[in-house]
């Protein structure tokens, strides 16, 4: 080991002693701090998915002629989708090292 | 412009006027676009000039740059991991122009482009097609298991898949919205505030006058506060990207 190494290895101790490196980013999922932030959020991601739903379900009416089922299936399915956003916002899928 | 009448007109600051008179009115060339291209150049420069002397230690440029570019490595490598590294001049690029753009946005006489939802969706839509690309390259059609989790019955498939699919192709709404209304309110609250200082301080004299100190004190808290939004939001922006991308190179 040189001397180089060395002082890196002792300089990395020092910090992690005095508390400077902090572990990487521990929040869930890039939630954002306080309760204003994270009720925003999920409201974007509700809204969001049933505004996705609902443009599909009205664009398949328009192609296929069968106003207003189609909407009415992917209103439901949007809604499903925004309330699975929300699951996934605080249960991030297995495997993603947070 | 902000006081006329007695109305609050909180909205006409959004509003995109040619730069430059006519000559910007002949190329389309609103003032959101002299402030995007504005940022471009102050990133460059504080990245050009920040890492030209190389000094072992660093001025305030070179720190400022440094501290930049380690903060989105930071983000990038905790989130894809190793092989995040490939995507890092991407979400770099992303942060410091929504950092940028949020940031402009707060000086006197300037214009926030991160309040208008084309420009937010602009940018959200290139992260969505960029994920989806980077996932079709690395894993091929199993990309299409993505919207199927593993271990769930096949007679539920009809009802999950559909599900996923909206979930997956909501994420650039949720991405763009977030920055844009945020923005859009920060701003609104801002303009609210001033127009109230004008109208009590021109309405009763000394007692007006005095009045008005308390939109004013709000005012300058706002401010702080819209300073924390503008890093927050470029920051959620970064973080949701490498997210993608985490999904998109590890797949599960």
């Amino acid at each position: 080991m040189n001397e180089r190494d060395d002082f890196e290895r002792r300089l990395r101790e020092a910090r992690t002693r005095q508390g400077l490196d902090k572990p990487a980013e521990d929040a869930k999922g890039g939630l954002p701090p306080g309760p204003m932030g994270i009720g925003f959020r999920v409201g974007v991601e509700l809204v969001s998915a049933l505004v996705v739903g609902v443009g599909i379900g009205l664009l398949l009416d328009r192609w296929l002629g069968t106003k207003p089922w189609l909407f009415l299936l992917f209103f439901v399915a949007g809604a499903a989708a925004g309330i699975m956003n929300i699951y996934r916002l605080f249960n991030p899928r297995s495997g993603r090292k947070i | 412009m902000a006081a006329e009448g007695k109305a609050i007109d909180a909205l006409s600051q959004f509003e995109l006027v040619p730069f430059m008179g006519a000559l910007g009115e002949s190329v389309r060339f609103s003032q959101s676009n002299a402030h995007m291209l504005l940022a471009f150049g102050l990133i460059t420069a504080l990245m050009m000039w920040g890492t030209a002397k190389r000094s072992i230690v660093p001025g305030r440029l070179q720190a400022l740059a440094e501290s930049g570019y380690e903060f989105v490595h930071g983000i990038v490598t905790g989130q894809v991991g190793d092989q995040g590294k490939r995507y890092f001049p991407f979400v770099f690029s992303i942060f410091m122009f929504v950092l940028f753009g949020n940031m402009i946005g707060l000086l006197p006489y300037a214009f926030t482009f991160t309040s208008h939802i084309a420009v937010t969706f602009a940018l959200a839509a290139l992260v969505f097609v960029v994920v989806t690309v980077v996932a079709l390259a690395i894993h091929g059609t199993h990309f299409f298991s993505y919207f199927f989790p593993e271990g769930a019955p096949k007679a539920l498939a009809p009802l999950i898949i559909p599900i996923e699919i909206i979930s997956y192709l909501s994420r650039p709404i949720s991405l763009s919205v977030r920055l844009f209304a945020n923005m859009v309110a920060g701003h609104v609250m801002l303009k609210v505030f001033a127009t109230f200082v004008v109208m009590i301080g021109s309405a009763a004299g000394v007692l007006g006058l005095i009045g008005a100190v308390l939109p004013m004190a709000m005012n300058v808290a706002l401010v702080g506060f819209e300073i924390l939004v503008a890093f927050l939001q470029a920051y959620v922006f970064a973080i949701l990207t490498s997210i993608y991308l985490h999904d998109a190179v590890h797949l599960h």
